[in-house]
């Protein structure tokens, strides 16, 4: 599964007699920029190396022909030497395109050239797109697109795909070029090679002036020994505390508009004589379930993400990679782990699955095993809403920035766990020593904040929504069925609750917790839906309408500031959803992978939770 | 500096020679991370991390430093 929409990860399948072209390039040089604007499809882009893993394909007319667009993932080289590069080289050496366009970075010609001159000498049906003009004319480099394709013996094509320069002579470029060109063969050994892409780079760039004395500033702040480490954790905070403060109260008045429509909607059921059972099932089990998802999650997501996506855009999470690779390369990992680790954030299926970025197989499987100690967004809102309630007793301005605190610091404990269990899994079932590493630190660009806003709300939130409820509704009804099919007179949630309470207590919590984190195996979004189903089912029904009544509920129900830091551990550090798992399976193409992944953090969540309730039962 | 060799096992030279770090390309330290390794070079105008056991398989000699060097207040250095 991934955010992005139609999106496969191995050859696209193409029609018959339309035109196939292969977007390839180094990477972060603009591919899916100049994909989004030549399909109008809306693929995520970011501003780091290794974005895209998969291939997408989409469509566009080129004056009067269909065309297939497919988006490569970026590569330094057709020598491949990661998972993501194996699938852009086996696209460009095969048959299936008709024209391979080859995305250049105008700001870092000479490396760029490299690839071109290898795709050059194992195809003859190429354009070069020279892309971020805007980008480069700003440091003060010009180059002669003239010279250029003089040299090279293909079209070059000068544009910007951000602003959407240049695209209308591209798309000419590509109609007329896909007819046939004669280009520059070059069978020359990788050293030469380089050394002619430097020639050529040099004989066309005009005016050639470092002009990035800005990044440089910034980066030796955002890098430096003084600032890394803090700026990163004070940006982690700053983000929460503006989605727990921004998502109060729109998360109140959605709780409050969506139980007003539960209401009409049993009198509608009860006006139209339904039984029992079936305005029971359906609305108090099916509706409910999903109201508590919309409401708990809707929020947070729609803060949340943007936020994240702006940063992203900026350029900064390699920066974090950098500041961080020391710690991973001490575990014997890979320090792009960071970046995975950044991507599980939103959605730990994404980040397994972003784990291809990872050159070594070692380092890979120990990445996606422990990806799951970042919370995804199934969980942050969980989070966000148990330790408001439980942990930060002041309300207002202060409350907030507290909780904020609070969960950076659970962050970086999880950070902490994965580190550690990096370090444990490379000196026991993964042994091997740390493999090379580069990491490309882009320069940092303004983010389109208009369009970021507009995608992240449109493609992950809905997204990962859809998911969510698609998952509640049926657990819904499920739970409802539990809840009030009867065995002995007693419903068959509480015997199975009841089966779960001396495991659950041994953890500091109870049956019912461990009941619905097993139910939210599909999504982990809807553990909280389950147990307050489960809580409500019981008695009176009481609606979800504010953290105040979500904590009265649980206290109603035996809740103490132990049972909710138990609860955070677990929700933390236990199996992650079955997509995930599936991900892993697929990923890395064998099932006692996936196993380990659901085993290895429940083990560890476990052990903290017995460790804690046993301490907290010896000191009170 | 230039560089002069490049030392490292097949792979590795593969993979710098692909990013742009061949025989005669000139290369920059930038920056260090904040706990020192690994370190930031400017190679072919791009901006590369680098960990320290990697880049002490590339040799080099120092260049005199071109006006960006001295802008930035720093010189090509030598690694090990």
């Amino acid at each position: 599964m991934a955010l992005m929409p139609k999106r496969n990860d191995s050859a696209p399948s193409f029609q018959e007699k339309e035109k196939v072209i292969a977007l390839a390039g180094n990477p972060n040089v603009g591919k899916s920029t100049l994909f989004n604007r030549l399909t109008g499809m809306r693929q995520h882009t970011g501003n780091w190396t290794g974005k895209t893993v998969g291939v997408a394909e989409g469509h566009c007319r080129l004056g009067e022909q269909p065309m297939t667009v497919v988006d490569l993932p970026g590569t330094y080289s057709l020598f491949a030497h990661s998972e993501e590069e194996r699938v852009a080289k086996e696209v460009i050496c095969s048959e299936l395109p008709d024209l391979v366009a080859i995305v250049c970075d105008a700001t870092c010609l000479g490396r760029n050239l490299i690839l071109v001159l290898q795709i050059l000498s194992v195809t003859d049906r190429a354009v070069v797109f020279v892309n971020l003009m805007d980008e480069a004319k700003k440091k003060g480099i010009e180059i002669d697109l003239d010279l250029l394709s003089d040299r090279l013996g293909v079209p070059v094509v000068g544009l910007s795909a951000r602003s959407g320069k240049g695209i209308d002579d591209a798309v000419r470029v590509m109609q007329t070029a896909s007819d046939g060109v004669a280009p520059l063969h070059s069978d020359q050994e990788p050293r030469a090679l380089a050394e002619t892409a430097e020639q050529i780079a040099e004989e066309v760039t005009i005016k050639r002036q470092e002009r990035d004395v800005r990044d440089r500033t910034v980066d030796r702040i955002v890098t430096s020994k003084l600032f890394g480490f803090p700026l990163m954790l004070l940006l982690l905070a700053l983000i929460f505390w503006i989605t727990i403060e921004g998502a109060n109260i729109p998360s109140a008045l959605l709780a409050k508009g969506l139980f007003w429509v539960e209401d009409r909607l049993m009198e509608g059921m009860n006006a139209l004589g339904a039984p029992w059972w079936l305005s029971g099932a359906l609305v108090s089990g099916v509706y409910r379930t999903v109201a508590w998802v919309v409401s708990v999650m809707l929020p947070p997501m729609a803060i949340f993400f943007p936020l994240f996506t702006i940063l992203e855009d900026l350029g900064y999470l390699p920066r974090i990679a950098f500041n961080l690779d020391r710690c991973f390369c001490g575990c014997n990992a890979c320090g792009k782990q960071a970046l995975t680790m950044c991507m599980g954030f939103g959605c730990n299926a994404v980040g397994v699955t972003g784990c291809r970025i990872i050159d070594s197989k070692r380092e890979r499987l120990i990445a996606m095993l422990t990806n799951s100690f970042v919370p995804c967004n199934g969980r942050f809102p969980t989070l966000i809403a148990l330790i408001s309630i439980f942990f930060v007793s002041a309300g207002g301005f202060g409350g907030s920035l507290l909780s904020a605190l609070a969960l950076a610091g659970l962050i970086l404990l999880s950070v902490l766990v994965t580190l550690g269990c990096s370090k444990l899994l490379s000196c026991t079932l993964l042994r091997g020593e740390p493999s090379s590493f580069t990491l490309e630190l882009p320069p940092y660009r303004p983010p389109q904040v208009g369009q970021v806003i507009l995608r992240s709300v449109l493609d992950r939130t809905v997204f990962v929504l859809g998911r969510a409820v698609a998952v509640a509704a049926p657990a819904g009804l499920i739970l409802w069925i539990l809840a009030n099919g009867k065995v002995d007179g007693v419903g068959i949630l509480w015997h199975l609750a009841g089966w779960l309470d001396p495991i659950g207590s041994l953890l500091g919590m109870d049956g019912v917790i461990l009941l619905a984190f097993l139910l939210a195996l599909p999504a982990a979004e809807i553990f909280l839906p389950v147990l307050l189903m489960a809580y409500t089912s019981s008695g009176s029904l009481i609606e979800y309408g504010g953290l105040e009544e979500l904590r009265l509920i649980l206290s109603e129900n035996g809740w103490t500031a132990l049972s909710a830091c138990c609860v955070v551990i677990f929700l933390l550090f236990h199996f992650p959803c079955s997509t995930t798992l599936m991900t892993i399976r697929k990923e890395s193409g064998k099932l006692r992978w996936a196993i380990l992944a659901a085993v290895l953090p429940t083990v560890i969540g476990a052990l903290l939770c017995l460790i804690i309730s046993f301490v907290s039962r010896l000191l009170i | 500096m230039e560089v002069r060799r490049l030392t490292g096992e097949a792979a590795m030279r593969r993979r710098l020679e692909d990013i742009g770090l061949t025989e005669g390309s000139r290369v920059t330290c930038l920056m260090k991370s904040p706990l020192g390794d690994p370190k930031a070079y400017r190679i072919q105008g791009a901006v590369i991390a680098l960990r320290d056991r990697d880049a002490a398989t590339v040799f080099g000699v120092p260049i005199t430093p071109s006006p960006h060097d001295v802008e930035n207040g720093r010189r090509g250095r030598r690694w090990r």
